[in-house]
């Protein structure tokens, strides 16, 4: 080894130092990169659920937190676009994260999406957000009963019931990634104060 | 009639559908990889069953979390449960849900108001 590569490694090192410290300054508890399965899906969901119980969230807390996670999870497994250009940020590929913090928990998920669907997108959550429970409630029935199952089965669901379950609004971000995609960053906040 | 008996596991609820026993249940957690292939025998046989039902049927749902892609399948069964019981026969829905579990409570008001079926609440401690 040469010591520009030593230099490397240890740049790298140093990185991972600054990934963690980061990480803990965020307070993340759990974070992905990858493709998102099913099977993913339930070993994270398995994973914070046991982590929860270890440390004693209350029942109400931890069934939130669930539900947010699996939507969100199948969102990306189920909607994220291959958008072709850059291999990693292909189809049902994305970022996973969950940050426990002193008065609630983050769940965070970021993926590629073709920049068609920001508008349509944009409206949808920022309908769900201007909602209150009662609205949302109604706007879930309608949903439910007008909606149809996807061919990737998704019933168009998801961030009503998020919203619905957290009682708090949906906060996105669209970050651009090239003239026809950009990526699509959204958090969920569950309160660990009932 | 056939039974349906499946099995709960950590992702799909247990189901039991047996006409001759007047046993009709579906309980656990219901997050399927493929909800619509986990769901699809079950409605199936819903459908046969409607063709030759029993006098009376009481359908359990004891669930303890379903995602919302299985709403909508819950629903399905529900609305056809609906159709039964416009048919003129008895029906029963039993929406079992944890004493503790408000959101659990409330999907259950909302599908009562959604069908038009008796639909009884039961708390479980």
């Amino acid at each position: 080894m040469n010591s520009t590569d030593k230099k490397d490694v240890r740049g790298f090192l140093e990185f991972v130092y600054d990934f963690y410290r980061s990480m803990k300054e965020h307070e993340i508890t759990l974070v992905y990169e990858g493709e998102i399965t099913h099977q993913i899906t339930k070993a994270f969901t398995s994973l914070t659920e046991s982590n929860m119980a270890k440390e004693e969230e209350s029942n109400t807390v931890q069934k939130k937190v669930f539900h947010v996670m699996v939507e969100c999870l199948q969102n990306i497994s189920k909607h994220a676009d291959d958008v072709g250009e850059n291999d990693f940020m292909f189809s049902g590929r994305g970022i996973f994260m969950v940050a426990k913090g002193k008065e609630d928990y983050t769940v965070t998920t970021g993926n590629a999406i073709d920049n068609g669907r920001i508008g349509d997108l944009k409206t949808m959550l920022e309908q769900i957000n201007s909602l209150d429970k009662d609205e949302l409630t109604e706007m879930y029935k309608k949903q439910i009963k007008e909606g149809r199952l996807s061919e990737k089965g998704g019933a168009g669901l998801g961030f009503i019931d998020i919203k619905r379950k957290t009682g708090k609004n949906l906060e996105y971000h669209f970050l651009p990634i090239s003239e026809q995609s950009s990526f699509f960053l959204l958090t969920s906040t569950i309160s660990r104060l009932s | 009639m056939e039974v349906i008996k499946i099995l709960g596991t950590d992702d799909t609820p247990s189901v039991t559908l047996d006409a001759a026993n007047s046993n009709f249940e579906i309980a656990g957690r219901s997050l399927p990889e493929d909800v619509a292939a986990f769901y699809k025998p079950i409605l199936e046989w819903i459908d046969k069953y409607v063709q030759g039902p029993n006098a009376k049927t009481v359908f359990n749902f004891k669930l303890i979390y379903f995602n919302t892609a299985s709403s909508k399948m819950l629903l399905d069964i529900l609305m056809k449960l609906e159709d039964l019981h416009t048919s003129g026969k008895e029906v029963l829905v039993k929406w079992h849900y944890p004493e503790d579990d408000e959101d659990m409570k409330e999907a259950g008001e909302e599908y009562a108001d959604i069908v038009d079926v008796p639909f009884e609440q039961i708390g479980l401690s």
